[in-house]
């Protein structure tokens, strides 16, 4: 085990250099260098430029110019946002929590219904239930997101009025300080009446919208991980206890067929990031898919290479630890030392 | 025991049938399969004859006849089925034409990131050693970076249209072309018949593109129709971030982004091209499964 | 009245092509206190049929029978629920691969006494002190520690007697062990068995032994049945059918046993089991058959009553084939 971990460590440290790499040669391939951007700024005069070219080290040798980039993201330097001029972690960890809530909240809403919906599909194979189920999950597997979101607005919002159309809060009814930079948690410590009520009914859609396409992965790896297992020899040998089935499919066959899946979700965290992006631009949600596509719109190219070094960071992390916790659901491989 | 081989063997009622017959039976007992099939077929149809079987051009605009709605609805027409857009244009024949610039991603990204992922998945294979290394790290360091954050780097970089659309979202879907065919190739070089076919002095083009690479290919045709889905789909994405097809083109990704403030007005302006890419994807995905069900020998219920 | 009585059991699989008739018209029945054996070739039925007594085999089979009965009760005829409450009590299964029929996600002790929690009134203290004396029983060292085991870290033999201890645990009236050696070491296959019968005999249960050696049926069983392609084709008491078997089938089985041999090399039949795709039309056994005629080829063959119910055109009796025509005209 101790030797796996050390081998899977050693292999994330090319990508992590590759990372790098890409992301440091990004700023030097977008059309026109960031210095160039600012050139029609008015009265900025062309010895202000070449000293900002100084600042900013790009007159440096190349080499030399990525050792210092690679020496800074080590220390936590993920460059400075030309726009508002913070540093970019301090950015991205301010909004990050925004897409953690978000994206958590997608999660679970998947699991929840997903894991419940592939394990009915399976045992009922065949049949209406199964059929309809996953006719269902693969409409969502093919759900446009960001159309998705807009109809849920048009449905619950525009035409209900269920469901506030964007942000975390009703900014005019609640003011409360930001303690965890989550806001279900920070509008319970608030105490103020109705403010958790109101954070909720701000993620519903982002939720709902974020969480289709996992909730109908999710559902459709159950079913398919639960059907190779109910073909298994142990899950007859329950059967040929006496067990009633739902102690056969719901202890028995889950328990195994549910370890690939909980590999699949915990992988599944790239992609979560990549719909949130969409997510959190439909309901303007400030988080950082949000923040990435307007530093875009603004160039501000250092804020998207910080931004998208430390979002690629956390997915090879996560990855790490769900290869790792892998074995912690699955005894054959605990043991195997 | 005394035994007589020369006993004929007796035929049996029924002989085992051969395996394009029995994917087709597998493929057509599935539904949903043949529904999608259907449904592809058509859109396919729509997209090759779209300047002929669309009533309008799609970027002339009516200028007084602007946010029509569709037929079904009080005050649509006949010269406008499914109703104008914001600017007048007609939004069936923008559908017609969008599906062309769809399909048309969806089929060169999926052509493209074949031939590079079976190229490169071979090359993995079959060298092994530091070639392996570089290209499955290169892999590892693509499947890092969120797909959709990925091609919007790469459209930042290398400018919004059409054709970086393309080169963008195939970089992003090439790792599990490449995975795929590695590990399946892999699986076929271990196999006796080609060590048999080694021994017999077969050349080693041969032996990876005629010998192990036919035998790669189910999982492969599998993986391609689902990669023409999220190719369509991540287009369509980009398209609704504005960095994908520019506008004027007709994509459906970019014309639900323009019709984004009629949401409350008219609403079918910014309904309609979503519909088009979910059936479009849909029935894309239900004849994929159905491959898949009957291409698979483990899944078939005999 | 038999313990469990089966009158023509038919067994059907829904097919990419059709209907596969596993199993046809099988019947048999077991009394207390008796080992039934089955034999034949793997891919004759004799799994599935067992699986149809217990009611484990996929959706996509269908079974028929004209009776199938355990202590009187119809068997078919009852709800799932009932039928549970028979299941892993009275009557118990052990099978082939013991390595893949234990969960390998719970302990030993959890699959060990969950058959107790489902079926007998006790409380967890006293299910696991059973736990402990079954293993013991099936001659397991250091109970305790083992029911804290996960099955991949015990050996085949050692996870087939959990298999014996969970199928006994509730004491059962009918033990049907389903090639409970085939997958184990030969030297532990002996053990295995020598434990079978010493709690069949202990606890007084019938037994059906499903087994495709002829070795092991004469080491064990009172009475053997002999299966062939889904079909019943003798059965007699071990000590007849060994002397004179009445089929060409079990004559053959019996040719194959090293101790009987008379040359150097093994007899062994030529060619397979007829599956799907291959199905003979008149005697099934017919393309492998020495005494083969135009007529087996053609026609069902009869059941032939007082000799074993032997399902033959030419039954055996003392090694000559009863109206056989003669070698030269077989061909
Ligand atoms: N689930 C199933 N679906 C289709 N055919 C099956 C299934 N299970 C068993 N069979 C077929 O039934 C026949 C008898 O199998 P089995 O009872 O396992 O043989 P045995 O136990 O005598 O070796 C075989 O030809 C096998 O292929
Ligand atoms: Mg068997």
């Amino acid at each position: 085990m101790f030797r796996f971990l050390l081998r899977r460590l050693a292999l994330t440290v090319p990508t992590f250099l590759a990372l790098m790499f890409v992301t440091f040669m990004m700023i030097r391939l977008v059309p026109g260098d960031p210095i160039e951007v600012r050139r029609g700024e008015r009265g900025i005069s062309p010895e202000r430029l070449a000293e900002l070219r100084h600042e900013m080290g790009l007159d440096q040798p190349i080499l030399k110019q990525f050792a210092d980039y690679a020496w800074g993201l080590l220390h936590g330097d993920f460059g400075v946002s030309i726009i508002t001029k913070n540093p970019v972690l301090q950015e991205f960890l301010t909004l990050f929590p925004a897409t953690v809530e978000l994206s958590i909240c997608a999660l679970l809403f998947a699991i929840l219904i997903g894991v419940p919906a592939g394990v009915i599909a399976a045992s009922r194979r065949g049949g209406v239930y199964d059929q309809s189920l996953m006719g269902l999950a693969l409409t969502g597997y093919s759900m446009p997101i960001f159309w998705w979101g807009l109809i849920l607005i048009l449905v619950m919002s525009n035409t209900l009025g269920l469901t506030p159309v964007s942000g975390r809060v009703d900014l005019i009814n609640y003011y409360y300080p930001s303690v965890t930079g989550f806001m279900l948690i920070d509008s319970l410590l608030s105490g103020e009446k109705g403010a958790f009520l109101d954070a909720v009914r701000h993620l519903i859609l982002p939720t709902i919208v974020l969480g289709t396409v996992p909730l109908a992965v999710i559902a459709r790896m159950t079913r398919s991980s639960m059907l190779e297992v109910l073909e298994e020899d142990y899950v007859r040998t329950a059967r040929a206890k006496g067990l009633a089935p739902y102690r056969v499919i719901g202890i028995h066959a889950l328990r195994n067929a549910l370890i690939p899946v909980v590999t699949v979700i915990g992988l599944s965290v790239g992609s979560l990031l990549a719909g949130a992006v969409l997510t959190e631009t439909i309901f303007s949600w400030p988080g950082v898919g949000k923040w990435l596509i307007e530093s875009i719109g603004r160039r501000d190219y250092p804020a998207l290479q910080g931004g998208i070094m430390l979002i690629s960071s956390i997915v090879i992390v996560v990855n790490l630890l769900v290869d790792l916790t892998y074995g912690l659901i699955n005894p054959r491989i605990r043991h195997a030392r | 025991m005394p035994v007589d081989a020369s006993l004929p063997a007796v035929a049996g009622p029924t002989a085992p049938p051969s395996p394009l017959l029995s994917f087709w039976r597998s493929f057509r007992e599935n539904r949903g399969a043949v529904m999608g099939l259907v449904v592809v077929v058509f859109v396919i149809f729509v997209a090759i004859f779209a300047h002929v079987l669309a009533p309008h051009d799609p970027l002339e605009q009516f200028r007084g006849f602007t946010k029509l709605p569709p037929i079904w609805v009080d005050g649509g027409s006949w010269t406008y089925p499914l109703g104008t857009d914001a600017l007048g244009r007609d939004m069936l024949s923008r559908l017609m034409y969008g599906s062309r610039i769809s399909l048309f991603i969806g089929l060169s990204v999926m052509v493209v990131s074949m031939i590079c992922g079976v190229v490169l998945g071979l090359a993995s294979a079959w060298f092994g050693g530091v070639t392996d290394v570089i290209i499955l790290r290169i892999m590892d360091l693509i499947m890092s970076i969120p797909s959709l954050v990925l091609a919007i780097l790469i459209v930042a970089i290398i400018g919004p249209n059409l054709t970086n659309t393309i080169v963008a979202v195939t970089v992003v879907y090439l790792p599990r072309y490449v995975r795929l065919v590695r590990a399946s190739a892999l699986t076929e070089l271990s196999k006796d018949y080609v060590t048999a076919a080694k021994v017999s002095g077969v050349g080693p083009w041969r032996l990876m593109f005629v010998t192990v690479l036919p035998n790669c290919l189910p999982p492969l045709i599998v993986q391609a129709a689902l990669g023409v889905c999220d190719a369509i789909l991540e287009a369509a994405a980009l398209g609704f971030l504005g960095l994908g097809a520019q506008p004027p083109t007709p994509e459906w990704g970019s014309m639900l982004a323009d019709s984004r403030d009629l949401i409350t007005s008219h609403p079918w302006v910014m309904a309609l091209p979503g519909i088009a890419i979910l059936i479009t994807v849909l029935a894309i995905n239900l004849m994929g499964d159905g491959l898949r069900d009957a291409l698979d020998p483990r899944l078939k219920k005999s | 009245m038999s313990l469990l009585e089966i009158q023509n059991l038919t067994v059907e699989f829904k097919t990419g092509s059709g209907w596969f008739r596993a199993v046809d018209g099988v019947s048999f029945t077991v009394d207390a206190r008796e080992v039934l054996a089955i034999v034949g070739e793997s891919g004759s039925g004799k799994s599935v049929s067992m699986l149809a007594v217990m009611g484990l085999l996929p959706w996509t089979a269908k079974v028929t029978a004209d009776r199938m009965h355990f202590e009187g009760r119809d068997l078919l005829g009852m709800g799932k629920a009932e039928r549970r409450k028979i299941i892993g009590k009275d009557i118990a299964m052990i099978f082939q691969e013991p390595m893949s029929s234990l969960n390998p996600c719970f302990k030993v002790g959890y699959q060990l006494t969950e058959a107790l929690k489902t079926h007998m009134n006790m409380d967890k203290a006293q299910r696991n002190a059973r736990a402990v004396e079954l293993l013991r029983q099936v001659g397991i060292p250091a109970p305790e520690t083992r029911l804290n085991s996960y099955p991949h870290q015990l050996s085949g033999g050692m996870n087939q007697r959990v298999m014996i201890a969970m199928a006994i645990s509730c004491n059962p009236k009918l033990l049907i062990a389903d090639e409970p050696t085939t997958a184990l070491d030969v030297t532990i296959q002996a053990q295995i068995l020598d434990l079978l019968l010493k709690i069949q005999r202990d606890t007084g249960m019938g037994l059906v032994l499903i087994t495709h050696s002829m070795g092991v049926v004469a080491e064990t069983a009172e009475r053997v049945s002999v299966q062939y392609a889904g079909q019943k084709v003798e059965e007699q008491p071990v000590k007849g059918l060994f002397k004179d078997p009445h089929h060409p089938y079990t004559a053959a089985l019996l040719a194959a046993l090293p101790e009987r041999a008379h040359m150097k090399r093994l007899p062994s039949i030529p060619g397979m089991v007829p599956g799907q795709f291959d199905r003979p039309q008149g005697c099934l056994f017919s393309p492998r058959c020495a005494y083969a005629t135009q007529l087996c080829r053609t026609q069902v063959p009869p059941q032939q009553k007082d000799l074993g119910n032997a399902l033959c055109h030419y039954p055996l009796k003392d090694g000559v084939a009863l109206g056989h025509p003669g070698k030269e005209k077989a061909a």
